[in-house]
């Protein structure tokens, strides 16, 4: 049987704006795919994202959905799960919204530990802007702004997460698609902050720019750049050369959870009354 | 049974109001002169359940309260004039999402850093256009610590009233200032609780004008699924572009407190039945008024203080019909002249408008208003 | 009406803004009157120029601060050249004499002893010396009961500190009806 996935989108909101070939639709079909898997309660889940391509998802999604402005959904995200702790608080976005503008919230939120995960969308480019070049976009690589190819270096963002201490970080990518709804069911079932992201593709503004002739060439590219963790183990740095690590990063069990921690200060400021 | 009283500041005034008002959730970060509010809070929060966070940067702050009051709270935070240019991208957002929530902002020296510790009045015109695009805005002035402590719950009251946020704009003098405040009972001063809706979920929009302009807000978690959006959007909660609605959803956000304005201003007269001359004053400034306005009833002259307690929404139609029977209004403010602004829009050139505008950080001294008194003929 | 203006002056970390607020405190919460304490200071939470003002009146307080001081306590050269020019004519200024070397001329009566010093070695501790200073301020300006004063002082202060504070407040008390006398 089909899996069903109209029973998570909000009648009336299809089609979607992205482009043909943007890579955001099968994330979508994964976090679905990852929420049914989990049996989420609707009315318990919040979706909460920032501003760009990616950050139009939650509109789709027939659960509590909070579109807020550019950079600021992991600390508006926060508030939602502070104010209720026993909501599932899902964040998506892309790498500009995530790291650029909302790059302070987002390492304070890894700092935190506090129980939601980010799922970020990385396509390397401001896309809904029309193309100039965000923090993940390769050094050498072309944008709307860096006509002479880019100067600046990049962000790894599963690095960035890790050291800012997230508690759980993967890697997926758009080519992946049956690992993508793995990869979210695992990091909603961590306690703590977990960071997923996924490598996408922008074929209208990205992909125009750095000669790439077809959608299917930039998928093609995720799948020759991608090496499983596991995999990665056997071979040698001169065969790593150029690859990116997919599957599950990072993961550490005993780092406190910011909501708990601050249940417990309620706990003792009870005590003190 | 005799009330419980205390020696306060301000600030910590301000904090006994919010909790007062049921104020749940509290998000800021450190910035004086206002820190004071954030310390209680981090105190008393707990101890009721309610949740205190300091977050990363001032609009962190303001986004998280915001979130918090998607999801049931009632929220405040709390800054001065450098937060508060940061927070209005949220300010904004908090407006045409129309989530109840209070900004308290101690006003010091300005711009930039400008005098951290000083007293100013210069984020009055912050309050209303701080934010780009066309917003409803509300600002209450207080003058005292007991009218801090009932302008928070006021503050509080509007929010939820009119779904959309309000600010507590103290200066820092009365900010840090100490006196004897009264605490009211319990349900002696009224709470309004958040309008909740009455259909099924199924039903439900965040947006629904069938309820009047100030449709009800679910909260997340409450069974209602609902969506929420900075973008111009729908009676529904979803964006749209469509230019008949983004009108008529401008109009109505701006309508919430345009045509509820005798309902929000608040002001005080003082002797101004037969006064000639008008002292405007707000704030701490309205003390040193006083002060002068009885110090030039001594001397013989006719004068009175129309006190501004609301400054956003202005009381324009109250200062209209001053201008018609007023020799002079006198305005001293810790600003350049911004309140002076307002008044010469609602004088309209009936009568002068003569300013005493001090940005040193010091207090403008009943002297000065004295002095200004007499020039007016 | 009976507008009563005290000012608090010398450096950050002194304790004189504490001090104002106890003083503002007797007399609004345990004298029935009314009072008002502001205060400015730098950026400094130690050294640099602090002041405390308080006002008091038997009925509303509008302006909050000083407008022509009844009584100043200068705990600092700085402080004394700096806010006697405002003391009023047959005003009070308090100092301590081994900070305050140079006495300002004036109109009005100066009382002086070696306030932090009478903290240090009479009190035993240093920290207490805006206490003395505030019980010597009571006694100086009359403006609350030493008892209301006392009760003020003490509930303001930690539990394990009532007996020290105590004993501060009654040395400064004393010591400047010594010294005005």
């Amino acid at each position: 049987m089909a899996f069903d996935y109209d029973k998570w989108i909000r009648p009336g909101k299809l089609p979607h704006i992205w482009c043909p070939g943007c890579g955001h639709g099968i994330v979508m079909k994964g976090l679905i795919r990852a929420m049914e898997t989990l049996k989420l309660e609707k009315n318990d889940t919040a979706i909460v994202s920032g501003i760009g391509c990616a950050s139009r998802l939650p509109g789709y999604i027939d659960c509590c959905t909070l579109h807020t402005a550019h950079g600021r959904a992991a600390a508006f995200a926060t508030g939602v799960k502070m104010a209720k702790p026993e909501m599932n608080v899902i964040l998506v976005g892309g790498d500009g919204d995530g790291t650029a503008i909302g790059g302070n919230h987002f390492i304070h939120a890894c700092r935190r530990n506090i129980d939601m995960t980010y799922i970020i969308m990385n396509n390397y480019i401001y896309g809904m802007t029309g193309g100039q070049f965000s923090p993940c976009t390769p050094t050498g690589h072309k944008a709307s702004t860096t006509p002479y190819g880019n100067p600046d270096p990049g962000f790894d963002i599963a690095k960035l997460a890790i050291g800012a201490g997230a508690t759980f970080v993967a890697r997926g990518t758009a080519f992946h698609a049956n690992q993508i709804d793995k990869l979210i069911v695992e990091a909603i079932q961590h306690k703590g902050f977990s960071v997923v992201e996924i490598l996408d593709d922008c074929p209208t503004t990205y992909g125009r720019r750095n000669k790439y002739k077809s959608v299917i060439e930039m998928m093609n590219r995720l799948k020759e750049v991608a090496v499983p963790v596991k995999a990665a183990e056997k071979m040698t740095a001169e065969q790593l050369q150029g690859k990116v690590l997919t599957g599950v990063l990072y993961k550490e069990e005993n780092k406190p959870e910011y909501t708990s921690e601050y249940a417990k200060v309620i706990e003792r400021a009870s005590a003190a009354k | 049974m005799s009330k419980k009283v205390a020696f306060l500041q301000g600030n910590e005034a301000a904090a006994q109001g919010a909790l007062y008002a049921g104020c749940n959730f509290f998000g800021g970060y450190p910035i004086t002169p206002s820190t004071e509010v954030a310390e209680v809070m981090s105190v008393e929060l707990p101890k009721i359940g309610g949740k205190f966070i300091q977050m990363e940067d001032e609009i962190g702050a303001m986004a998280v309260i915001l979130g918090a009051a998607l999801a049931g709270s009632k929220v405040l935070t709390s800054t001065s004039g450098p937060g508060l240019s940061l927070k209005q991208e949220l300010i904004g957002y908090g407006c045409i999402a129309e989530i109840p929530c209070v900004i308290y902002n101690v006003m010091r020296g300005g711009p930039s850093t400008g005098m951290p510790t000083g007293p100013s009045q210069s984020d009055v015109m912050c309050a209303k256009w701080g934010t780009h695009g066309d917003h409803p805005a509300i600002c209450l002035t207080p003058a005292s610590v007991q009218e801090t402590y009932e302008e928070v719950i006021r503050a509080f009251n509007l929010s939820e009233k009119y779904r959309t946020p309000v600010m507590v704009m103290p200066d820092e003098i009365v900010a840090h200032m100490r006196e004897r405040i009264v605490f009211p009972e319990k349900g002696e001063i009224e709470v309004v609780p958040r309008k909740a809706p009455t259909v099924e979920p199924a039903q439900y929009k965040p947006y629904d004008t069938s309820y009047g302009d100030v449709p009800p807000l679910a909260s997340f978690g409450s069974g209602y699924r609902f969506h929420v959006t900075g973008l111009n959007k729908m009676q529904d909660g979803f964006p749209t572009t469509k230019a008949e609605v983004v009108q008529a959803e401008e109009e109505r956000q701006v309508r919430k407190v345009d045509a509820n304005i005798d309902d929000i201003v608040t002001f005080e007269e003082y002797l101004l039945d037969d006064a000639e001359v008008v002292v405007v004053a707000y704030g701490s400034t309205s003390r040193s008024a006083r002060y002068a306005v009885n110090a030039a009833r001594e001397q013989g002259i006719k004068a009175g203080m129309f006190r501004i307690k609301t400054f956003w929404p202005f009381p324009d139609k109250q200062i209209k019909a001053l201008a018609t029977k007023t020799k002079g209004f006198i305005i001293p403010e810790m600003n350049l002249g911004m309140c002076a602004l307002e008044l010469e829009r609602c004088v309209q050139g009936k009568a002068p408008v003569l300013g005493i505008f001090r940005v040193d950080g010091e207090p403008i001294n009943p002297d000065q208003i004295v002095e200004k008194i007499k020039e007016v003929k | 009406m009976s507008r009563y203006e005290l000012r608090f002056s010398g450096a950050g970390g002194q304790g004189l803004i504490t001090a104002g607020i106890i003083m503002a405190k007797a007399a609004s919460i345990y004298e029935g009157k009314q009072a008002v304490q502001s205060q400015s200071y730098g950026p400094e939470a130690r050294g640099g120029a602090s002041k405390s003002e308080v006002i008091i009146s038997d009925g509303p307080i509008d302006y909050p601060k000083v407008t022509q001081c009844d009584a100043l306590l200068a705990m600092t050269q700085e402080a004394a050249n700096k806010y006697s020019h405002d003391l009023k004519e047959g005003g009070v200024l308090l100092i301590d004499s081994d900070l305050v070397k140079v006495i300002p001329a004036g109109n009005f009566k100066t009382v002086a002893f070696p306030i932090i010093n009478t903290a240090k070695t009479e009190v035993g501790r240093e920290i207490v010396a805006n206490i003395v200073a505030l019980g010597a301020m009571v006694a100086l300006t009359g403006q609350v009961t030493r008892e209301n004063a006392e009760k003020a002082v003490l509930s303001s202060v930690p539990e394990a500190f009532i007996e020290l504070n105590r004993k501060a407040f009654s040395m400064g008390y004393e010591k400047a009806l010594e010294a005005s006398a």
